[in-house]
């Protein structure tokens, strides 16, 4: 499954080596398209006329630029009756996410900081339960959760979902934690104990000073869930405290009026942007996050 | 009392995670488990009522699709993404020196909402302005590209999309796989005058069984979870030709007020999950005890 | 005056595993006490149970005459250097010093002074505002004992601090921690499995083994008189020689004989222990066995010995043979004659000699 034709042997002649290498290059283009085609197509599509868009082709450049779409994708798009764009929406995102991500890392934090170095009797039993709940379909815990947010009170609003997220959050930030920490000498702890520091003592200004890599990973990656969550945020919502997420979807398939497909890609875009930065920016960290939960640690 | 909150700030500190997991995950699934053996419709009831919940997931046609549905996609999905995501990963690993860049190309989508990829999915994939229209434009008058609304085919559109999501995630792990491959056997290899092929398919690959394990995890742990995908893309249509046990679940419990279906769904998808993440993460987690 | 620190009967198990079993020792002030033995041994577990980082499962422990059995660690006046160092990555070496007396809220000029008489002492001033990642092994190592003697504590502890380092500067740290140890006259225990630092560093040597104390002593007696075959064969390099041998009644002595592959047995005379069983093991030091032409007159015994292999080493040349089913080491002079494959004249001293049981391993004489 693996003689693939740019095997190099070193009995290979110098041309058939360039060869190799041109149809290495040409390949790896070719994938490289195929990743990029559906944003070049939702960036042109993003900036047509809704005229050009039905004569025109999907891949072709726009005929004359106009940010028409995007206007209306931020503020005049209908998500059913309602018709404010994402803009509102964008806000709620922001903030459930911003307190959820906080939140949950800081309680990951704490977490992996006793797992991995206070261990004590039950400490690997409650990591293990804890790993596992990181693997559950949460279609399993949405029927209860709907009916405990009801009796606390704070279902279908921003309290809500930053409180669903935080609790299924943790598992993963504590795994985070949990495998950083772990690689650091329990010695430590023992000489600051011997020092005369206590548990928070120590967290603050031992292991926290020494936890930055492993913050921004936990940080990118619960932002990118939350922001980009789907399931909770259609559940738990109601009419203004949905997440961009729904309201895209809400946008693309509402059926009063034309459709528009440039102030769907428009919209869809501006719900992108957010993690797409964050990628861009912080891209090692994200690769991190993602293998972090599949990779031993 | 100081002296005992300081000896117990550890398990102080954990108490409040801890009890969220018990309730939150655990009494949720216990309270799922039971709530899908009774005739609960519109309201939870809390009676118990035998398997007849999990008997009109036998009989039903809807259901029965969305199993379908599932096999079809996750087998699709899993073997491709991860073929798709070794072969990528060969090909960087032959000293590219754009690598950087391809890599961040091809790993960009997972950074996306599944209602994203859905959305530009079906804007490529509509069949009177998509792929279609553009195809025929060049000339190809008879060309046809409507999968998107074909029940036949609909399934096979989820199955590229989620490709294209995350196969660039399967790239980033076997890419890391490779490179963790000691350099001094392959040093040896070459040496002894072992082509780069065989050097790959006789010693890297297989020392990267974790990996392929670990990415098989990942991405059936995704399949059964898909759910924004279907939504975005064919909101389980047409008919319901594309549902899966996801959106099955989530029809049943929040349009059709059948919280009993909705449990019994919830529950085979969790089995299907148990089945799958329960010997690995056993594994995993006794391999870190030694 | 009471003993600096006092262990009895302590016992430590994990679950149903007993580590360490029924410890009793005890050091007066000023003593150096080296815990020694292999890896497993529960030295280090012995040491963390001293520092109160592992809780003990029975027994009583007193540091300064006061039970300190349940006491946490920062309340026991006790410092502790570590084998990775355990500096605090994020801190400059000024700030890893003086962490401890700043959580203690000590105030900044006391600060300040110890922080100067300590670096001064380990000269390590140069150092004082970088970071650990920025030292090399043997600054690490300074800095860590920095830390250790700002707390100008009651007992000093060591766990293996020498054995990160690279040969060399390891036997420099030695001769820095004995003189630092003669200097301030402080209490401290002292965790190795390196025989030979046990040996120049204790005043008092334990050594363990599976979780028991095998002979507490001092150097000379631990060398000298091991109290069982394992610390015979332990401690001292190379390894006594322990060899299976037949004893009779022989007028006012004993006679000794030491069967060889392809020659006539090798029979010694002992006068000095006639109390022996008809078969033991004979422990003899190998610079017990020495090139008959240079040994003293008195007190030895030659025999001819076929020589296998030859190893120079510099100021000795150690000479391998096969006695009584055993390779047995001699140490010979550097110039000696001897060569692989010849006979050479050997002389055996048994004015050291141990005897051991060979079913219970213990000492006889």
């Amino acid at each position: 499954m693996t003689d693939r034709p740019y095997a190099q042997t070193r009995t290979q002649s110098p041309t058939t080596k360039l060869v190799l290498r041109f149809i290495l290059y040409i390949l790896l283009g070719v994938f490289a398209l195929f990743y990029l085609m559906p944003l070049f197509v939702m960036i042109t599509t993003s900036l047509k006329s809704l005229d050009e868009i039905r004569t025109g082709d999907l891949i072709s450049l726009p005929r004359e630029i106009t940010f028409d779409a995007w206007r209306t994708a931020w503020s005049g798009a209908c998500t059913g009756i309602q018709c404010e764009g994402v803009r509102p929406y964008f806000l709620n995102s922001l903030l459930i996410a911003i307190p959820a991500v906080l939140i949950s890392t800081i309680i990951g934090a704490l977490n992996g900081y006793v797992v991995a170095q206070w261990k004590f009797k039950g400490a690997n039993i409650f990591f293990a339960l804890l790993l596992f709940g990181c693997f559950i379909p949460f279609q399993v815990v949405l029927l209860p959760m709907a009916i405990v947010l009801g009796k606390l009170g704070i279902s279908g609003t921003i309290t809500g979902l930053i409180f669903v997220h935080v609790i299924y959050g943790i598992g993963f930030t504590t795994l985070f934690f949990r495998n950083y920490y772990v690689s650091i000498p329990s010695e430590l702890t023992k000489a600051a104990m011997i020092d005369g520091a206590g548990f928070f003592r120590i967290f603050w200004s031992i292991f926290l000073p020494l936890s930055l890599p492993i913050i921004v990973v936990s940080v990118i990656w619960q932002f990118t869930q939350i922001w980009n969550d789907f399931l909770f945020g259609v559940s738990f919502s109601q009419a203004g405290t949905q997440p961009v997420t729904v309201a895209l979807n809400n946008i693309v398939n509402s059926t009063t009026g034309v459709k528009e497909y440039n102030v769907d890609m428009a919209a869809a875009i501006i719900a992108a942007l957010p993690t797409l930065l964050v990628y861009v920016v912080a891209g090692k960290y994200f690769i991190r996050g993602l293998t972090a939960g599949s990779v031993k640690g | 009392m100081i002296r005992w909150l300081q000896d117990n700030m550890p398990k102080i500190v954990l108490a409040p995670s801890f009890i969220a997991v018990m309730v939150f995950v655990y009494g949720f699934i216990a309270w799922t488990a039971w709530v899908s053996l009774t005739r609960s419709r519109l309201m939870p009831r809390y009676e118990f009522d035998s398997l007849i919940q999990y008997e009109r997931l036998a009989d039903s046609p809807r259901f029965e699709t969305a199993m379908v549905n599932l096999a079809i996609f996750g087998t699709l999905f899993i073997v491709i993404a991860m073929a798709l995501g070794l072969l990528l990963a060969i090909l960087l690993d032959q000293k590219i020196r754009t690598e950087g860049a391809i890599r961040t190309i091809y790993l960009y989508p997972m950074a996306l909402s599944m209602i994203v990829t859905g959305t530009a999915w079906k804007w490529i994939l509509n069949p009177e302005l998509g792929i279609e229209a553009t195809v025929k434009g060049w000339g190809f008058a008879n060309f046809e590209f409507n999968w998107l609304v074909d029940p036949d085919m609909a399934i096979y559109t989820v199955v590229l999309a989620a490709v294209w999501q995350s196969s660039g995630f399967v790239m980033a792990l076997f890419l890391a796989g490779l490179r963790s491959v000691d350099e001094e056997i392959i040093k040896a290899a070459q040496v002894d005058g072992i082509p780069t092929w065989r050097v790959y398919s006789a010693i890297i690959i297989p020392s990267m069984a974790p990996i392929f394990l670990s990415a098989f995890i990942v991405l059936a742990h995704l399949a059964i979870k898909a759910f924004d995908l279907v939504i975005a893309l064919t909101g389980g249509g047409p008919g319901y030709a594309t549902d899966l046990p996801a959106t099955y679940m989530y029809a049943m419990a929040f349009s059709r007020g059948d919280i009993g279906q909705a449990a019994s769904s919830a529950m085979v998808m969790m089995l299907v999950v148990f089945t799958i993440v329960v010997p690995y993460l056993y594994s995993e987690l006794r391999t870190k005890n030694d | 005056m009471s003993p600096i620190l006092e262990v009895k009967n302590l016992y430590k198990n994990y679950g149903s595993i007993e580590v360490l079993k029924d410890i009793n020792v005890s050091i007066e002030e000023g003593d150096f006490l080296v815990l020694v033995g292999p890896s497993g041994c529960g030295k280090s577990t012995l040491l963390n149970c001293i520092a109160g980082l592992e809780p003990i499962s029975a027994g009583d422990l007193f540091i300064g005459g006061q039970n300190m059995t349940n006491v946490s660690p920062k309340d026991r006046d006790i410092a502790m250097v570590f084998q990775s160092y355990a500096l605090y990555p994020t801190m400059t070496v000024a700030k890893n010093i003086t962490f401890g007396m700043k959580v203690r809220g000590i105030d900044q000029a006391t600060q300040d002074a110890k922080l100067k008489h300590v670096s001064t002492q380990l000269q390590i001033e140069p150092l004082l505002h970088r970071k650990p990642g920025q030292l090399s092994g043997g600054q690490r190592q300074r800095v860590a004992m920095g830390r250790a003697l700002v707390r100008d504590p009651k007992l000093f502890l060591f766990d293996e601090p020498l054995s990160n380092l690279d040969a060399k500067l390891r036997v420099e740290m030695r001769t820095e921690i004995k003189a630092l140890h003669q200097r301030l006259g402080a209490s401290m225990v002292y965790v190795t499995h390196d025989q030979i630092e046990a040996m120049t560093l204790a005043t008092k040597i334990v050594v363990m083994k599976g979780g028991i104390i095998q002979q507490i002593g001092t150097p000379a007696e631990i060398y000298n008189r091991p109290a069982n075959l394992f610390v015979a064969d332990f401690m001292g390099s190379p390894a006594m020689n322990l060899i299976p041998a037949k004893t009779k009644a022989n007028g006012k002595g004993m006679q000794i004989e030491i069967t060889r592959k392809d020659a006539d047995p090798i029979v010694l005379k002992d006068t000095r222990n006639t109390d022996l069983p008809e078969n033991v093991i004979i422990g003899v030091r190998p610079e017990d066995i020495v090139d008959a032409a240079l040994a003293r007159a008195d007190d030895t015994q030659q025999a001819d010995c076929l020589i296998d292999i030859v190893e120079p080493a510099g100021a000795d040349t150690f000479a391998v043979m096969q006695l009584g089913g055993k390779h047995v080491t001699a140490r010979l002079h550097a110039e000696t004659t001897a060569a692989a494959g010849t006979e050479q004249r050997l002389a055996f001293d048994l004015g050291k000699v141990s005897y051991f049981e060979p079913e219970t391993g213990l000492r006889l004489n």
